[in-house]
């Protein structure tokens, strides 16, 4: 399989990547390098192989539902690029 | 006086605690080095000059009553994908602009409480993609070794190229790190130090700016295998922040140092000889199975069928995890924003301008296999090879192998700005053939210096181990150690 510039381009946005055409051009190309190398796995019989989900075999550690932590608003937006009153600002979302 | 900078962890341990030295002396022998060379190196990307003269203070008050923890006074550089509260962190890249967390990470939480001091923040490939430390916003990495009588500036290898550097460069007594796909062990390789991948779950990855989390392990770049050993005990913990942290209690890893390897059965796998491979590596190979078996140690040829498809794999498995866990970097909540007309544009806008190429090729690449039409093709066919991939890990531990030994990389380092590796992405991805299968296994791997090439440059084994087994890797390690010997770069900058 391989992609050709309108498949780059739809990748790009829905990886919410700005490109311009002259980058996506040039993605094509790089893209289609790698998925020509992953190509190879379809060699693979994988027939009745289950998909990895875990690489150890570990059970999800589970803790009471209560309460452990926050109270912390000040800090979780301390980096935010705009905020006001403990909000993160964004461009208007809804019209 | 001696130079402080030259002692290894244990060594500077014994003359801390004997009063032979302060944390304060050493840690300013430190900052004075990272000064005049980190022009020429560009391992560090942040010097915390006060924090370090702070904290070596607090230390030198610890052991004058006889306190102090297992690390107390030891300089340590810290790779910038760990979050260290109030201080610069941005796994490099300028889409983290201005970040620094509220938080500290587990690894680097744990180094503190046991008396480490930090120096600064290491440079590091973008978000850890990469294998060269060409692809960080702050720029390369100069490998402290250059081949014989030549003054062509080499990579260290990546992604914990900063760490790799410096650590060989004698600008930190020992670094934290993290491997993907190699990106602890193929810059150990690169630079002549010992670096070890640990098991999947064995260090907490709280706080580590995450990039494919089913992979992602932290662990040590040091010079020595003890001193390795004495790293990764501290940073290594069980830990309730992260779900995938093994409830274990972690073992005193030095104490497996200077054990016999005597009966132990070493696998070498014959998929490892790659077309391509250069001589010299082949023979460094044999030359570690000589040194193994003088030791002691029982040779057995093993096979691992599936190896070759290990790097295809990775390369659906890691940027798929990766343009999920990047997609929290969208100009609202930290870092660089640019603004849009609209709140999509300027998300794409932020992330255009804040992404480098190679993680917008991986972004790309992960969203193009996740999405709809293509998942069963690529993304669950890569998971069910991994799944294969372990299992030729198992069958070799069941059949009674206790370590695997490998060449660490197919080459020695090459030069910055490679032209065939910059005209094809896949040529730089080879660079982790031999040590991806590790991390699609989780399993624990060390590499280990064991010679220098024709052109001087080192050259490093690995040792590939069970599950939760990191002691037997540096009791093996150990044992290449003292046949092969430890390496330095002759001082250039």
């Amino acid at each position: 399989m391989s992609v050709d510039l309108q498949t780059v381009k739809r990748v790009a946005r829905l990886s919410r990547i700005a490109v311009s055409d002259e980058e996506a051009a040039r993605m094509t190309g790089e893209l289609n390098t790698i998925l020509g190398f992953v190509a190879q796995l379809n060699e693979v019989d994988v027939s009745g192989v289950e998909p990895m989900t875990s690489v150890m075999p570990m059970e999800m550690r589970k803790r009471q539902d209560a309460v452990t932590d926050g109270g912390k608003a000040a800090d979780v937006v301390a980096n935010a690029p705009a905020t006001e009153e403990n909000f993160f600002l964004v461009p208007k979302v809804v019209e | 006086m001696t130079d402080l900078t030259r002692l290894t962890i244990a060594e500077a341990r014994e003359k801390l605690r004997g009063k032979e030295i302060t944390a304060t002396e050493i840690t300013g022998a430190y900052l004075d080095a990272i000064d005049r060379a980190n022009p020429a190196l560009n391992a560090y990307i942040v010097v915390t000059h006060d924090k370090a003269r702070d904290m070596a203070k607090a230390s030198d008050a610890r052991l004058a009553k006889g306190e102090g923890g297992s690390l107390e006074g030891i300089p340590l550089g810290i790779k910038d994908l760990f979050a260290t509260e109030g201080i610069h962190t941005q796994a490099c890249s300028h889409v983290l602009d201005g970040f620094r967390p509220r938080y500290e990470s587990t690894v680097t939480a744990n180094l503190w409480t046991d008396g480490a001091v930090m120096l600064g923040k290491l440079n590091m490939d973008e978000f850890a993609m990469g294998s060269s430390n060409e692809t960080s916003y702050y720029g390369p990495v100069i490998n402290p070794w250059h081949a014989e009588g030549s003054n062509k500036n080499l990579v260290p290898g990546g992604s914990s190229g900063g760490s790799a550097a410096a650590v060989s460069g004698f600008l930190c007594a020992g670094a934290t790190a993290t491997d993907t796909g190699g990106s602890i062990r193929q810059p150990a390789a690169f630079t002549g130090t010992v670096g070890i991948k640990p098991t999947y779950g064995r260090c907490s990855r709280w706080g580590i700016a995450a990039f494919a989390s089913s992979l992602d392990q932290a662990g040590p770049i040091a010079r020595d295998v003890r001193d390795a050993a004495i790293l990764l005990k501290s940073m290594a913990s069980v830990d309730v922040k992260d779900t995938t942290s093994v409830d274990r209690p972690v073992p005193d890893y030095e104490a497996a140092i200077g054990r016999s390897v005597r009966g132990m059965k070493v696998g070498i796998p014959k998929e490892y000889r790659v077309d391509g491979m250069p001589q010299e590596i082949e023979a460094l190979w044999q030359k570690g199975i000589a040194w193994l078996k003088e030791a002691g140690a029982e040779i057995v040829d093993i096979s691992l069928p599936h190896t070759k498809y290990a790097l295809p794999a990775y390369y659906i498995v890691a940027p798929a995890e990766a343009s999920s866990n990047l997609a929290r970097y969208d100009g609202v909540r930290y870092g660089l924003r640019v603004p849009g007309k609209d709140i999509v544009d300027m998300y794409e806008k932020t992330r255009a301008a804040g992404f480098g190429n190679e993680v917008k090729r991986r972004i790309m690449i992960g969203t193009y296999v996740l999405s709809a039409g293509y998942y069963d093709a690529y993304y669950l066919q890569a998971q069910k090879v991994r799944t294969l991939i372990k299992r030729d890990f198992e069958n070799v531990f069941a059949a009674g192998v206790d370590v695997i030994l490998t060449p660490a990389t197919p080459s020695a380092a090459f030069g910055i700005a490679d032209e065939d590796m910059a005209a094809d992405p896949v040529k730089m991805y080879l660079n982790d053939i031999f040590t991806v299968t590790v991390n699609m296994a989780g399993l624990p791997g060390i590499a280990v210096p064991a010679g220098l090439d024709a052109k001087g440059l080192p050259l490093g084994l690995q040792l590939i181990g069970r599950p939760f087994e990191e002691e037997t890797l540096f009791q093996t390690a150990h044992v290449i150690e003292q046949a092969a010997g430890t390496f330095q770069p002759q001082k250039w900058w």
